[in-house]
């Protein structure tokens, strides 16, 4: 049996900004085991960086609010816990990695006393061993432990997001959050970055939350998906069944919407229309705007979550009706 | 077929305090009119310096440009304004390229207005009326600023002021590359749709290896300022001859679980190319680095019909 690492319950997220409500996440729930590595795929808006601020309680509040729900890590409701538990546990148990990693490295530090630091801030050893420490650290993402004293902007782009790796992975936290962590990198650079984040993820038995909007880059890291559409995770299970057998008409306009190398296609099917506004989301379903197979009653009301395959979650109306042989 | 747009060996050089910097160092190559050339190559490489270069928003430090079979690369100042209305450019960030104190309207009619196409204000507007038609934004937005588009509304506009004055070539730079996936298969059909209707020339520069393929019809790989690999855009997805065409291509993540690939891993990274020493400019990264590599420069070579490569171990390295 797999060990339960993180439990989301019908979270629902906030913004409440000149009398206007932004419903950021709406009522989603997950599950990530020890060591899986789940993606959160969707477009920008969708909420995705939303739920993962809320997983730490770092969201900017005001004007961010957390409506609904419970995170539970480790047998613990994060949203219940003291500040100073919630402290304790970001850095330690969980970590994060932004999409640009200039806004998590601070220009005036080498990059080396940045690890250090980290280190002692959240174990107790000396400075001699921290240092030791962070020069490891250093050489583990593929920096040699001499340039342990230069400072972040004498390094390339895809150097100063290794070094984010690596001061997110000094303290062997248990869940690692990463935010398009490689959005900002050249493919080639991206596959160093996520070869290694793989790596040290896998001799750590580290769970990782993936941000993306990269199919391609799910495809090659995740065991599960979850496609996020609205503030709503519309579809979600394991990589083999998004990917052999998506079935929300979101998930599968997704993929008629990407240009494929090994397919000749001469036009792309776009998905018509954009998402909608999140202050003033509809009182049906949240894609009927630019569904291809909505009916009449995906207009009235939302769709409920249906299992179409054990661990294969689907909101919509449409998902119901193939299972009964439509 | 005639060629629209030739360009011979050309050259942009920097100078920067730490050296000159060859930002583009003597591309070379034939674009047909109606085809798509796509560039591509890493952050840095000169994608976009070539393509500012050849539509004169930036002087060229060597080499030629032909336009329709005319020697343009240094035009006088009445040729100048002739060429501005025949090579337009679309920028990746339309935020940061659309005037953010004009209304959507006004920003197409722009281009009308300085090259005073229509003696009346009534004409003027019956064309940007037209313009926002063909590129799909509604008549509701002629009156809303560009924050207050979303981007793929602002990338019509953008596509729609490069339109006015009906230019023969467009130098697309990321057209696409801050939209969302939804959105930018929007606007790649769009761009498609408007070279057939218009008979338009495009240079596409991204990074993106899908997206470059599905709408070139030739490709130019650079990497630091030289050109690396051209081909017709099918043949260079069947064969690769440049390893680092090679470590390029297998490092794009494919959205299948069908193919599963491992990536090339390449040491290292672009680096600036500030005084490059003579050689190949991949070779401290290239797995098939020899000491001949670093001992000349390597031109161009037509390794198999019109498929041509830079590379002094193309030969070996592909068995041909
Ligand atoms: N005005 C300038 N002065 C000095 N150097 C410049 C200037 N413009 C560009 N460069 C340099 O020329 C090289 C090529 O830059 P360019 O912007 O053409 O690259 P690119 O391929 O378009 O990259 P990206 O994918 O990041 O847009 C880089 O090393 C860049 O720093
Ligand atoms: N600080 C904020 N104040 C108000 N609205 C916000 C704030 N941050 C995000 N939002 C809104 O919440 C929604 C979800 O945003 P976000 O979580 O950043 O999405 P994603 O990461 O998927 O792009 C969007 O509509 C966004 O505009
Ligand atoms: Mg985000
Ligand atoms: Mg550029």
């Amino acid at each position: 049996m797999k060990e339960k690492l993180l439990e989301i319950n019908n979270l629902t997220v906030h913004y409440v900004v000149e009398n206007e409500v932004v419903q950021a996440v709406n009522n989603v729930s997950i599950t990530l085991n020890r060591g899986e590595t789940l993606g959160l795929v969707g477009e920008t808006g969708a909420g995705k960086t939303t739920l993962a601020l809320s997983i730490l309680r770092l969201l900017p509040d005001p004007p961010g609010r957390i409506a609904d729900g419970e995170i539970i890590f480790n047998g613990k409701d994060l949203l219940k816990c003291s500040d100073k538990e919630m402290r304790k546990i970001r850095g330690e148990k969980i970590s994060m990695i932004f999409q640009d990693p200039m806004t998590s490295l601070n220009p005036v530090l080498t990059v080396g006393e940045q690890i250090s630091e980290m280190i002692r801030l959240h174990r107790k050893v000396s400075r001699t061993e921290s240092t030791r420490l962070a020069v490891e650290a250093l050489e583990s993402v593929g920096i040699p432990g001499e340039r342990y004293l230069e400072y972040p902007h004498q390094f390339s782009g895809g150097m100063k997001q290794r070094v984010v790796i690596a001061i997110a992975l000094a303290c062997n936290p248990e869940l690692l959050i990463a935010d398009e962590p490689t959005t900002a990198l050249d493919v080639t650079i991206q596959a160093q970055v996520l070869n290694l984040m793989m790596n040290l993820k896998k001799e750590k038995n580290t769970s990782l939350i993936l941000i993306t909007h990269d199919l391609g880059v799910v495809a090659e890291t995740c065991d599960k998906v979850a496609i996020v559409y609205a503030g709503e995770i519309v579809e979600y299970g394991t990589l083999e069944h998004i990917f052999n057998n998506p079935s929300h008409p979101y998930t599968v306009g997704l993929f008629g919407c990407i240009p494929n190398l090994y397919q000749d296609v001469k036009r792309l099917k776009p998905i018509p229309g954009m998402m909608p506004n999140p202050t003033d989301l509809p009182v049906g379903c949240n894609f009927f705007e630019r569904c291809s197979s909505r009916m009449d009653c995906c207009k009235e009301k939302k769709p409920a979550t249906i299992e179409v395959e054990p661990g294969h979650l689907v909101k919509c109306f449409m998902a119901g009706e193939e299972l009964t042989g439509r | 077929m005639s060629v629209l747009l030739e360009v011979q060996n050309l050259k942009k050089y920097f100078n920067t305090p730490k050296g000159v910097l060859h930002a583009v160092d003597g591309v070379s190559f034939k674009l047909e009119r109606g085809k798509t050339l796509g560039i591509v190559g890493e952050s840095g490489c000169g994608k976009s310096t070539l393509g500012r270069t050849i539509i004169h928003l930036l002087d060229s430090t060597e080499g030629k440009i032909l336009f329709e079979g005319k020697d343009i690369t240094h035009p006088t100042k009445k040729e100048l304004k002739i060429l501005r209305r025949e090579m337009q450019m679309i920028f990746q960030d339309p935020y940061s390229s659309l005037n953010p104190r004009m209304t959507v309207e006004r920003i197409i009619a722009e281009p009308l207005l300085i090259y005073k196409q229509y003696d009346s204000k009534e004409e003027t507007y019956k064309r940007v009326r037209e313009l926002m038609d063909i590129v799909g934004i509604s008549p509701r937005f002629a009156d809303s600023y560009p924050h207050e588009l979303d981007g793929g509304r602002r990338q019509r506009v953008g596509i729609a002021r490069a339109l006015a004055l009906e230019p023969k070539l467009i130098v697309c730079d990321e057209p696409v590359s801050a939209l969302d996936v939804s959105i930018q298969a929007q606007i790649l059909n769009l761009m498609q749709d408007l070279q057939e209707e218009f008979g338009l020339t495009y240079i596409f520069i991204t990074h993106d290896m899908s997206v470059v393929k599905h709408i070139s019809d030739n490709i130019l790989v650079m990497y630091m300022g030289i050109p690396f690999e051209f081909a017709e855009s099918k043949e260079l997805f069947k064969k690769h001859y440049h390893p680092y065409t090679k470590a390029l291509l297998s490092a794009v993540p494919i959205p299948s679980i069908k193919y599963k690939k491992k990536p090339i891993l390449i040491k290292g990274e672009i680096s600036s190319p500030i005084n490059p020493q003579p050689g190949c400019r991949f070779a401290l990264r290239c797995p098939y680095k020899q000491d001949v590599c670093l001992q000349q420069d390597n031109p161009l070579v037509e390794l198999s019909p019109n498929h041509f490569v830079s590379c002094a171990r193309a030969r070996e390295v592909n068995d041909v």
